[in-house]
């Protein structure tokens, strides 16, 4: 039972950013009808915002001390990062260990410039091209993302730790009732989860209590009518698309600290999370989250010791067979409505 | 001639001629000048142009005609690779077994997928056939390298072993593939004045092969066969409608397509008997996709041009360094050098992925119909003819001899 309740925890952060990341995709493709096969750049570009404030709070400046010399005899140098000399040592060293949190603020004004700029200024030029067209194009766009984060930031992961509040891990055990230690879970990992979850529920209370969100799910349902009563739909659809990045990115943001960032996990995510939104039902939000979740804590299961004796590297291609079976047996996936994407 | 009329008939003799005088024309430097560094005329780079021009071709039967986005043809070119270097460890490292090995087991994987994939369209199929090929690939790189079963070797990637059976190998033929006793490293140089020559067995073995892959396109794109396929792009539903059932054509195709990407892969351990499980990575389903497009989908060259200019600029911008650039831009005043260095710089060297990214989109946004439609741009200016009268002509031309 313990190990049951371990396993689903475990696939809960991966399934976290599985369902971030088809949800954003979800709303594009359901407002805009555009398969956005960037959004995996979007994500890693959020893991970079939060990577990038790091090393600018970790700028400094050397000082020579005099008193003390190091190892080879030479006048000690002294990094100060700046921030430290501005508020203080203490508020300063704060700022450094909570650069990944202050990330997050940082991180939505540009991810939401980022999609509204994608949109206007490449996304916009493809709605009556045909669906493979789009997929080539921001696949281009992907691999140009990647390749400029590749060149200023280099190839290797870049370590992103958490806040030292948020390290070690929590155990579950005395509150289910287990002996002590059978179920513990690194902190930040349920954050994240949390995190999504707050994310989540705030995407869809947005779509749901707002007149903002209203139009959106009506031009979803029948875009030309919501045009023809002289609604600017267009304009809305871009700010969901800056939302959907934001989403994305958000989702990066909190994920650099579980995995370090490197320039191509937003691919390696991306073909998950669009098996994620098929499976899910293509143009279903909550199809797109629900199979996250799924997804993940399969995942997570099939990575356990008995599922990779009794068959080999079942953890490795569960979600590709889940979704090959899926596909055959509900081709619109989960949750998925009729008449979309069907020729 | 051949089954062909005039224009495609001179179409591949031009493909023939391109391929049989390649050394020469990818030489056009003379050794030592400093344009060398663009010559493209040694073996391994030709052989190269020619094996992916295979598998692009392959693709552009089932992209090009039918409409069908495979995102996971690299599994063939994998499988391929797979049987070729098994047929080196189990008969001996003669190259024809396991090319034809390498044809009929993809065939094989291809129908097994294509049958399953095939039952959806659109996006879905691209996910599936995508699903498939990352299954394969997690397989090779991981299970089917354990101990008890050694089918892929794993990370090493697979490659003959001196205690491996070789049944049919005896101490007169070369240690290396080769064909008949000719070996495929076997290269002739012939000096010319300031210029040398590089005629390499292993590459010539491949632009035959080329050149026979091509006709057969040729033959395919014209067969009634092809037009059944271009039906299928143009509007399934209507097939549907008149009484013809498109899966076994469309699967027909898929396997078609998946048996050019098993040569290619036999090819590419043929020259170099070493297959790694990264060939069948989704990156590499994404180059081939990136040449057909660049090229031109459902054109005959399209895609062998594609492949031709990827690979050529993926091995010629990666060598050009920060040294290279300051010897061009040496003609401007310092600052400006400078200046001009960094800008070029992320676009070369390890960064030519950059430029094949946004050569790519370019392409996709102005040049839907890739460096073909540009080329008949180009001669719509000269002529002063639309693309759409071009086409017209083109057409017409095309209809009496068929």
């Amino acid at each position: 039972m313990d190990a049951i309740i371990l396993q689903i925890l475990n696939g809960l952060d991966k399934g976290s950013a599985y369902a971030l990341i088809a949800l954003g995709l979800t709303l594009i493709f359901g407002t805009l009808g555009v398969v956005n096969f960037a959004h995996g750049a979007i994500f890693m570009l959020g893991a970079f915002c939060a990577v990038t404030l790091s090393k600018i709070f970790s700028i400094s400046y050397q000082t020579i001390d005099e008193t003390q010399t190091d190892f080879l005899g030479n006048p000690l140098k002294i990094e100060t990062p700046y921030v430290e000399h501005w508020f203080g040592p203490e508020m300063g060293s704060a700022l450094i260990d909570w650069s990944v949190p202050l990330a997050i603020l940082f991180s939505i004004p540009i991810m939401i410039s980022i999609g509204v700029i994608m949109e206007r200024g490449l996304i916009k030029h493809f709605y009556k091209r045909p669906h493979a067209d789009q997929i080539l194009v921001t696949f281009g766009l992907a691999i140009v993302l990647q390749e400029v984060i590749k060149y200023y930031f280099g190839a290797n992961p870049i370590p992103t730790p958490a806040p030292d509040v948020f390290r070690g891990s929590f155990d579950f055990s005395p509150m289910l009732g287990f002996e002590a230690n059978s179920v513990i879970y690194p902190i930040w990992r349920l954050i994240y989860f949390a995190f999504s979850a707050l994310i989540i529920g705030a995407v869809f209370a947005f779509l749901q209590f707002t007149t903002f969100g209203m139009v959106v799910r009506a031009g979803m349902a029948d875009r030309e009518t919501v045009g023809l009563l002289g609604i600017n739909i267009d304009r809305k659809f871009t700010i969901m698309f800056g939302i959907a990045a934001a989403v994305a990115g958000l989702a990066g943001v909190m994920y650099a600290p579980i995995n370090a960032p490197n320039y191509h996990m937003g691919m390696d995510f991306l073909v998950l999370s669009f098996v994620v939104v098929v499976v899910g039902g293509m143009g279903s939000l909550p199809g797109a989250v629900a199979a996250g979740f799924l997804l993940g804590i399969l995942e997570s299961f099939a990575s356990t010791t008995w599922a990779t004796t009794t068959i080999p590297g079942i953890n490795q291609i569960i979600i590709y067979l889940v979704a090959i079976i899926i596909l055959l047996t509900r081709p619109r996936g989960l949750m998925g409505k009729k008449g979309v994407m069907e020729d | 001639m051949l089954g062909l009329n005039k224009r495609d008939f001179t179409l591949l003799l031009i493909v023939v001629a391109l391929a049989m005088l390649a050394p020469f024309l990818l030489n056009p430097f003379p050794e030592g000048s400093a344009m060398a560094q663009f010559n493209a005329g040694y073996p391994d780079l030709m052989q190269k142009f020619v094996i992916y021009g295979i598998f692009a071709i392959g693709f552009n039967i089932l992209f090009g005609l039918t409409g069908y986005l495979s995102f996971g043809h690299a599994a063939f070119l994998g499988v391929g690779s797979y049987s070729c270097v098994w047929m080196f460890k189990l008969l001996g490292y003669n190259v024809m077994p396991g090319i034809l090995l390498s044809i009929l087991t993809s065939g094989i994987f291809a129908y097994l997928i294509g049958v399953v994939s095939l039952r959806r369209s659109g996006i879905y199929f691209s996910i599936l056939t995508l699903a498939f090929a990352q299954m394969s690939f997690a397989l090779a790189y991981s299970v089917l390298s354990n101990p008890k079963f050694n089918l892929t070797n794993g990370e090493t990637g697979l490659q003959v072993y001196s205690n491996d059976p070789q049944w049919l190998h005896s101490a007169d033929k070369p240690d290396l593939p080769h064909l008949f006793g000719l070996s495929m490293r076997a290269t002739h140089e012939m000096q010319l004045g300031a210029w040398q020559f590089q005629f390499n067995v292993g590459y010539y073995l491949c632009a035959i092969i080329m050149v026979l892959a091509f006709y057969l396109s040729i033959r395919i794109f014209r067969s009634p066969f092809g037009m059944m396929l271009r039906a299928v792009k143009s509007n399934n539903t209507r097939m549907y409608y008149t009484g013809l059932n498109a899966r076994p054509y469309t699967l027909a195709a898929f396997v078609i397509s998946g048996m050019y990407a098993g040569l290619a892969g036999g090819l590419l351990s043929a020259v170099d008997p070493l297959a790694g499980a990264e060939r069948m990575q989704w990156t590499a389903s994404g180059e081939v996709v990136l040449m057909t497009i660049l090229g031109g989908t459902g054109t005959l060259i399209g895609p062998v041009l594609g492949s031709g200019l990827i690979k050529y600029f993926e091995n010629i911008f990666s060598k050009i360094n920060d040294s290279v650039l300051h010897s061009w831009f040496s003609f401007l005043p310092d600052g400006m050098e400078d200046f001009m260095v960094t800008i070029v710089h992320p676009f070369v060297g390890k960064g030519w992925h950059l430029t094949l990214g946004v050569l790519f989109m370019l392409i996709v946004i102005f040049l839907p119909g890739g460096l073909v439609q540009g080329g008949q741009k180009i001669r719509g200016l000269f002529t002063g003819r639309t693309e759409a009268e071009q086409a017209q002509a083109d057409a017409n031309q095309s209809t009496p001899a068929e």
